[in-house]
């Protein structure tokens, strides 16, 4: 029993620290006084601000705007490049390329701002383009290091997939392109959503990368919320903050609704094979 | 417990007969990995209508064989010919071949019946054909209730004739079959041999089949290629690879045998005449053999080619008798199998049908008893 009332303790404490501070920013939001950290009753007033503010309005639908967008970049090259380090087979320096696929979930987020902003720059004085940085040098910039995240994913996924679906759908009459888009793309589907997820979440959080190949006229939400930290948080932000962890729970708990499902008819239709063999 | 064949011998099979061209000729195909050689410098003529065997343990490169006729492997020498066409560069998917792989590889997100159509839909067949083609060759496996289900709601045995309709309804002139059976149970496994070669019967389709399991060759193919570290070892009927076998590998891996150690004392052109120190007698073949007088030998007895008995075999001169202790006995139901010490150490099997009662069978533990072989049984190999 001793070693019971350890471990609840653990739990209650673990969970504690993972979510009391954002119990305490939703309780916040509902705040009425214009102090942050001061309570002054509840009120809605900062929800109804909100939906005033141009300025975070903007900033938030630009963030969903590079979010989507690099996603669904990242998910095309990173589902390539996956398949290349899942089916290229052995070659000299294989260690090599796979580790370099995955440096840039390690890469510090400054250095990987930094190096794209210098390059950015050369870029456009050598060939003009791009053209100042803006709305396309922050979707490329994420999509450069969220593309490493999916290339995993979809590489993991590809190596524990059948080699011989593929080699079957080949044999049966069907040409390598066709195998990957009517074989391979509809079994790996599910990894490719869940990629796209990360990459959008990934992006949606990212403040540095950004801050660094942003230009004048496109700031994020990320960086709005952190450059008004220093005039002091406005509660406008503790109701926007709200509002995003309630869509992302939302969005989580559809998910995982549905996984769960898919998994419950799966074994039904397990039990059926056994029983009605 | 000799396997016997299930299928009947035509009176001239092709492989005999020097007019046939063979459909698949295999002409001195290496395959290395690296430093790895799976298969090395290996010849083969398959003929229409056989049903082949690739027999071999594992690391035997019989899957890798198979690989290169589906084209999935290309050899590092040597060449393959199909119906006289050469394979090089010829992809899998422009080859008259089809495979049915041994974890079946079923499309899971797709039906039954979408899994069997696949290969005719690469093909532009129309769309009724389709249908009806995939109709008739579920019939043929008898799925025809289970079209709409998805593979994971099916039982193993069904996946493996979904695999195998899927594999044939593209009328494939060569089935290549990657251990078809090897995921099944016994009984499952016994009843699908018989009905795998009354389809192949039935459809005319050459069969190459790769299995380790020799009950499964013997059973079901025309002829068998036993092969051992990428080598073929021998090649022939089942009875032949049964009853003479070439080297002791193939004697040791098909069934089991007695290998008595003796040197040749008289070789003539009827007979042969071998001195044991193993069997503690002569060994007498009715038939010569092409080693030299004074050479060591090794003689193959296959264990029901023995026969036991308490009292001296009448008219015996000393030659293929052995006299020996009975120390184990297994009792199998339909034969039992006698483990006999003889008086030099060795231990011999022997296998002997169960004609009476377990209760009124005369041989018992620890019985002296005279082993005798026929001139016919033993065959000589050579180092």
């Amino acid at each position: 029993m001793k070693r019971m009332g350890f471990l609840s303790w653990a739990l209650w404490f673990g969970y504690a620290f993972l979510y009391v501070p954002i119990v305490l920013l939703i309780v916040y939001s509902f705040n009425e006084s214009r102090l942050v950290t001061v309570w002054g009753g509840f009120s809605t007033k900062w929800y109804a601000e909100l939906l005033h503010n141009d300025q975070l309005l903007s900033a938030a639908w630009l963030s969903l705007e590079v979010a989507a967008m690099s996603a669904t970049v990242a998910v095309v090259l990173g589902t390539i490049a996956g398949l290349a380090l899942a089916r290229f087979g052995r070659f000299r320096g294989r260690t090599l390329f796979g580790g370099m696929i995955t440096a840039p979930l390690v890469m510090p987020d400054v250095i990987t701002g930094l190096s794209l902003l210098l390059l950015f720059v050369a870029l456009e004085q050598l060939i003009g383009w791009p053209d100042g940085r803006g709305v396309t040098t922050i979707t490329i910039a994420h999509t450069t290091f969220t593309m490493a995240y999916v290339a995993v994913i979809i590489q993991s996924r590809l190596v524990s997939l059948d080699e011989s679906l593929e080699e079957a759908a080949m044999d049966l009459g069907a040409r390598p392109a066709k195998v990957f888009f009517v074989i391979t793309l509809p079994i790996i589907a599910p990894a490719i959503v869940s990629g796209w997820l990360l990459a959008f979440t990934l992006s949606l959080d990212d403040v540095v990368v950004a801050s660094f190949v942003s230009g004048p006229g496109s700031t994020t939400l990320p960086m709005v919320i952190f450059s008004s930290v220093k005039f002091g948080i406005s509660p406008q932000i503790n109701a926007l903050a709200t509002l995003m962890v309630t869509v992302v729970s939302v969005g989580i708990f559809i998910a995982s609704l549905i996984i769960n499902r898919q998994e419950r008819q799966k074994q039904r239709d397990e039990q059926m094979a056994v029983q009605g063999g | 417990m000799a396997v016997q064949p299930i299928r009947k011998p035509t009176r001239l099979e092709p492989w005999q007969d020097p007019g046939q061209t063979p459909y698949v000729r295999i002409e001195k195909v290496t395959k290395a990995f690296g430093d790895f050689v799976a298969v090395d410098d290996v010849s083969l003529s398959i003929y229409r209508g056989e049903f082949f065997a690739l027999l071999g343990g594992s690391g035997s490169g019989k899957t890798t064989l198979l690989r290169m006729l589906a084209g999935f492997e290309t050899p590092t020498e040597g060449k393959i010919f199909i119906d006289g066409v050469d394979m090089a560069g010829i992809p899998p998917y422009e080859r008259p071949v089809n495979m049915m792989f041994q974890s079946y590889a079923l499309f899971p997100h797709m039906t039954v019946e979408q899994n069997v159509a696949f290969g005719l839909k690469q093909d532009n067949v129309a769309k009724t054909e389709i249908r009806e083609r995939v109709g008739a060759m579920l019939d043929l496996v008898q799925l025809g209730r289970f079209a709409k289900r998805k593979p994971h709601q099916l039982s193993g045995g069904q996946r493996q004739r979904v695999a195998l309709a899927r594999s044939l309804v593209k009328r494939p002139k060569l089935l290549l079959l990657d251990e078809p059976l090897g995921a099944l149970d016994k009984r499952l496994r016994e009843q699908t041999q018989f009905e795998l070669v009354n389809i192949q019967e039935k459809l005319g389709v050459t069969f190459i089949v790769v299995t380790h399991d020799q009950e499964e060759a013997m059973t079901m193919s025309s002829r068998i290629a036993v092969m051992n570290h990428g080598v073929i070892a021998q090649t022939g009927t089942p009875t032949e690879i049964y009853e003479y076998p070439q080297s002791r590998f193939v004697a040791e891996f098909i069934g089991s045998v007695n290998m008595f150690e003796g040197r040749v004392v008289e070789d003539q052109s009827d007979h042969v005449l071998i001195r044991s120190e193993d069997a503690g007698c002569d060994l007498y073949i009715n038939h010569a053999v092409a080693v030299p007088s004074g050479a060591t030998v090794g003689v193959a007895v296959r264990p029901e080619k023995i026969a036991l008995s308490k009292e001296p075999p009448a008219g015996a001169d000393g030659r293929n008798v052995a006299t020996g202790i009975v120390r184990e006995i297994a009792y199998l139901g339909d034969v039992s199998i006698y483990l006999v010490e003889l008086k030099t150490g060795k231990t011999v099997r022997v296998t002997a049908p169960n004609l009476v009662r377990r209760t009124e069978m005369p041989i018992t533990w620890d019985d002296e008893v005279y082993l005798t072989w026929r001139p016919f049984a033993g065959v000589v190999l050579a180092q």
